[in-house]
């Protein structure tokens, strides 16, 4: 286009104009970058010198203290240890593969631990620091710490690691920590940066894990200078991360403490719930574990070990399973209050109502037997209960119907899953029709209805339902168990429950019959019975059978318990709530193939109960004068096995 | 005025011409690369290998292409304006479809004997096409609506073809080196005034609204805009860098440590110290004194250039030394402003001084159209 010479020249000027305009501008720029740099090297220059050459900044993550766990009485039941370790960064080594076989002349590191961290070490962003030593000695910090000019990067740490104070007695509740591994990290869905520290701990079980979140805290962050040796010189700032919730649980390490000796031997389990507010204070497994040796990862011989690998000399004990929650048996006899209040609830039966037992019925064309062979005549309610008679419930079953059964037992708590902050919780099988045509596609029998009635067949219970059903009886009310008091010391909701609306003199019944048990002469727990007055027990045996007995061995006679292998024997059952008059406490005892539920249980249970009642060692007056002599010895043996607990740091505000 | 209406007489021809050429620019040119070479010698811990050697090589190549250039009358340039242009246009266009990735974004072309950037040919190629534009356009047009949104358009293509590779900062060198040229030729100041009250605005809604109901943006994303403006809020990430950037520089002091004696960028500490971060490692080994020296170098070009197109009647050639003064500008400053945490971290050489091919000779071409706008001043 053309332009006059008029408009070129304005054009000129105004381009001058801007130019100088945008020329001051970026004069104003370079000033300020000027200015900035002056600031920064000249005014500065000291602190940034400071920072830079002996100095390093390193930015690390704290974490949080994790929070403790109690018992009800202030007792520690999972604390957390200082201890050393030694640490290592790569942009502190500079040559890592010298720094550490050096450090290897000083201290004698692990083979295995040392090739972990090498690779660890190659693997990380340069400045995180990597365990290369755990629970070191103090002499192995010294000689560390004098040796550090030889030893870049190098770092003695003072840390904080779990420990069970309890030992084997807490193992099933508490659970254990353990490194936080690729599996968990694969298995969980949490950002949380703590994990990304190498060997950070988590709840790997149980309490433990359940209770995760509450009990880990959150990172805090700090900002440190160290110096060209990699020695930390002194923190530059903190931001302190929240530690973890402290836990306070239901159980008294006291009496888990006796439990756990009172069962040890034998493969089995006990639960004691405080029916007032459905707290659990004992839940005891055996046989149990040390969780301390997982906490910083544990052998494999052990593990194969604790897991019974080996074939040969296994003993199917499982002592990695807390068979309070995670084993279910037939509960036998114990069954029979849910099939008589069922009964009784339903109209069917009045207590005073007899059947005749001679031994066995006949449904259709299959004999059913009573236990006692020869038969128990003319049974009532109270009387079956006492003498444990099969054949009464075989008939009252079968007017009541499965379903009805069923529904009680599930009122009572049998077949439901009580969430408690516990792993692998199962919830056992409480059948009626409906189960039995939806997961076997088979129509219910008479049989089995004759078979359930007296807790066989498919019912199946773990010692938690059963400890629960027995508070249900002796209160009437809905007892939620409760296994965490109070979380950060604010206090969960109990477990009293509400009325179950059952009749109560129904109730009356079955616990009046129940106090005949074990205190009626002709009762079969009469001679493991509380002799206290004010402690009198109520409860049923049950003895629960594992293997049918085949013809073969009926013909040639082996039906004695003790004759068959262990494995085969019956599970020995017993519950029971006390006083009678006054329930406090519920325990549940299942010994596996422990034999007969009176024999095997019922002094568990009794002994149980008693050290629970008495808050310790019960006086021997507490017991049948029979039996007196056989108890001092038992004390006397178990004293070894019983630590002296005193409560600790007391988290109880109240 | 259109280059027959010059006197020929006035213009040197031949070898002539060399001696009208801006020397003092050539000669600052070579000073900052000298500072850089040294530099890349250090940052590769005193060794030619494996930068110094082909920085120099190239920066050689450049200083030749320069002159060549130079010695092309300025009217030649002008008319390669349009292709120039749209050639850096297609080659954008086929870097987005055959281009090669490396780090997560696609600049780059494989050229067998060297990567080439067309972003960086593009930086020139829009200046001319914009000065070439104003040449053209009668001054009592150049704020009418119509005729702005023309070269909004030459803008606003290459800028979008940039920013989805992606290359924030070349972006934003586009963008400003663009609107730059337009203030230059006397767009009126309202127009300016309301973009960047608009963006004013716009910014400071996006932030208001964060919160409210009515929040223009996803939280994940206000957070990601954090982090981009503050680093220290990430301090394991993109924070460390800067951290460790800005303790490398205060650290130099008045003097510095010395040549190859900085400790920081030697225990790698520094990301990208032979690129963005070079800036670090000079103000650590030569301090104050270095690091000002070569904001005074960078700012001598600067007032050359000005001095330059402010006497050249040529409206073209004022303009084209103009816009690339200010491209050059906003080089170094968006660089030193990041490394010395006044400024988000985007991804900006230092001119001259970082190490890279394409930035070197696209920069040198760029002082080849200066140099042919001086020689061939209407005098």
């Amino acid at each position: 286009m053309k332009k006059g010479p008029k408009e070129t020249e304005e054009g000129a000027r105004r381009l001058s104009r801007r130019a100088m305009l945008l020329g001051s501008a970026q004069a104003a720029i370079v000033a300020t970058l000027g200015a900035r740099m002056a600031s920064m090297q000249v005014e500065q220059a000291d602190t940034f010198r400071m920072l830079a050459e002996e100095n390093r900044i390193n930015i690390g993550l704290i974490p949080p203290a994790r929070g403790l766990v109690y018992d009800i009485n202030g007792v520690v039941l999972a604390d957390n240890e200082q201890h050393y370790s030694i640490t290592m960064t790569r942009e502190g080594a500079g040559n890592v593969d010298e720094v550490l076989a050096r450090l290897d002349r000083i201290i004698a590191l692990e083979p295995e631990r040392l090739e972990k961290a090498r690779e660890e070490l190659k693997a990380r962003s340069p400045f995180v620091p990597v365990t290369v030593a755990e629970r070191i000695s103090w002499e192995d910090v010294a000689r560390v710490t004098v040796n550090a000019p030889a030893l870049p990067g190098v770092v003695a740490e003072l840390g904080r690691s779990r420990i069970y104070p309890q030992g084997s007695d807490m193992a099933h509740v508490v659970g254990y920590v353990g490194p936080v591994s690729d599996y968990d990290l694969s298995q969980i869905d949490d950002q949380d940066p703590l994990l990304q520290i190498p060997r950070f701990q988590i709840g790997k079980t149980m309490v433990e894990n359940r209770l995760e979140r509450e009990l880990r805290g959150t990172a805090g962050t700090k900002r440190v200078e160290v110096n060209a040796a990699g020695r930390v010189m002194r923190e530059l700032d903190r931001v302190e991360g929240i530690p973890g919730a402290d836990v306070q649980l239901t159980v008294d390490a006291r009496l888990q403490n006796y439990i756990q000796a009172r069962l040890d031997g034998e493969s089995a389990a006990a639960v004691v719930i405080d029916v007032t507010n459905g707290d659990v204070v004992g839940i005891g497994s055996a046989p149990s574990y040390d969780p301390n040796v997982f906490v910083t990862g544990i052998s494999t011989t052990l593990w194969n070990e604790l897991n019974e690998r080996d074939v040969e000399t296994r003993l199917h004990r499982r002592p990695l399973a807390a068979k309070t929650v995670q084993g279910t048996y037939p509960p036998g006899s114990t069954f029979k209050m849910v099939t008589a209040l069922a009964a009784l609830e339903d109209g069917q039966i009045e207590a005073d109502d007899t059947v005749r037992c001679v031994g066995h019925t006949d449904v259709f064309d299959v004999r059913f037997h009573c236990w006692r062979r020869s038969g128990h005549g003319n049974m009532n309610l109270n009387e079956s209960l006492k003498q444990s008679c099969d054949v009464y419930y075989y008939d009252i079953a079968q007017r009541v119907g499965i379903d009805k059964i069923a529904a009680m037992g599930r009122k009572l708590g049998l077949g439901e899953r009580h969430e408690l902050p516990m792993s692998a919780i199962r919830s056992g099988l409480m059948p009626d029709k409906a189960w039995k045509r939806e997961e076997r596609g088979e129509d219910w029998r008479i049989g089995d209805t004759v078979n359930a009635s007296i807790g066989q067949g498919y019912v199946s219970t773990s010692p938690l339902q059963l400890a629960v059903m027995t508070a249900r009886i002796a209160t009437g009310r809905a007892v939620k168990p409760r296994l965490v008091r109070s979380i950060d010391g604010i206090e969960e909701p109990s477990g009293a429950g509400e009325s179950l609306g059952l009749n109560e003199n129904n109730l009356r019944r079955i616990r009046a019959a129940m106090y005949d048990v074990s205190n009626h002469s002709r009762g079969t727990a009469y001679r493991t019975r509380i002799a206290a007055q004010e402690y009198r027990m109520a409860g049923k045996t049950g003895t629960s059978q594992v293997r049918r007995i085949t013809a073969d061995e009926r013909a040639r006679g082996v039906t004695r318990n003790s004759d068959l292998p262990w494995n085969r024997r019956d599970h020995a059952l017993f519950v029971s709530f006390a006083p009678a008059d006054n329930p406090k406490y519920a325990v549940a005892v299942v010994v596996e193939h422990g034999g007969g539920g009176s024999t095997a249980a019922a002094p568990i249970a009794r002994d149980v109960m008693l050290q629970a009642l008495y808050g310790g060692t019960p006086p021997l007056s507490a017991y049948p004068s029979a039996s007196r002599g056989a108890i001092q010895a038992q004390q006397r043996r178990l004293e070894p096995l019983l630590r002296e607990i005193r409560p600790g740091r007391d988290t109880d505000e109240a | 005025m259109s280059y027959l209406a010059y006197q020929f007489k006035d213009v040197p021809v031949g070898f002539r011409k060399l001696l009208y050429l801006n020397w003092p620019v050539v000669f600052l040119i070579t000073a900052v690369s000298g500072f850089g070479f040294l530099m890349l010698y250090s940052v590769a811990g005193g060794s030619m290998n494996p930068w110094v050697t082909p920085q120099v090589q190239r920066f050689g190549l450049g200083l030749a292409v320069m002159v060549s250039m130079a010695m092309v009358p300025i009217w030649f340039w002008r008319n390669m304006a349009v292709v120039g242009y749209l050639l850096a246009l297609v080659l954008l266009v086929a870097v987005d479809i055959i281009g090669v990735e490396r780090n997560g974004s696609q600049r780059w072309l494989d050229l067998r004997f060297m990567d080439f950037q067309p972003s960086e040919m593009m930086k020139i190629t829009l200046i001319m096409l914009l000065a070439a534009y104003y040449d053209w356009l009668p001054l009592s047009k150049v704020s009418k609506p119509v005729w702005i949104l023309v070269p909004l358009l030459f803008i606003a293509a290459p800028a979008y073809l940039v920013l989805s590779q992606p290359d924030l900062g070349t972006t934003i060198l586009l963008v400003s080196g663009g609107g730059a040229i337009m203030f230059l030729a006397g767009v009126h100041w309202a127009y300016f005034a309301t973009v960047i009250g608009g963006v004013i605005g716009l910014v400071t809604a996006v932030f208001q609204s964060r919160g409210t109901a009515w929040q223009v943006l996803k939280d994940y994303q206000y957070r990601r805009i954090d982090t981009f403006l503050d680093p220290t809020q990430d301090p394991l990430g993109a924070g460390y860098h800067i951290t460790q950037a800005k303790i490398a520089l205060g650290s130099g002091g008045w003097t510095g440590r010395g040549y190859m004696q900085g400790t920081q960028s030697r225990l790698n500490f520094l990301p990208e110290k032979h690129t963005d971060f070079i800036f670090t490692t000079l103000a650590e080994e030569f301090g104050f004194i270095g690091a000002f020296g070569l904001l005074i170098l960078y700012a001598l070009i600067i007032i050359f250039c000005v001095q330059s197109a402010v006497t050249n009647k040529d409206r073209f050639a004022s303009l084209i030394t103009m816009g690339v003064a200010v491209t050059f500008f906003l080089f170094f400053s968006v660089n030193m402003a990041m490394v010395m945490g006044l400024a988000p971290v985007v991804g900006v050489p230092l001119p001259l001084v970082s190490y890279g091919g394409s930035a070197m000779l696209v920069l040198m071409v760029a002082f080849g159209l200066v140099q042919s706008a001086h020689v061939h001043k209407p005098r």
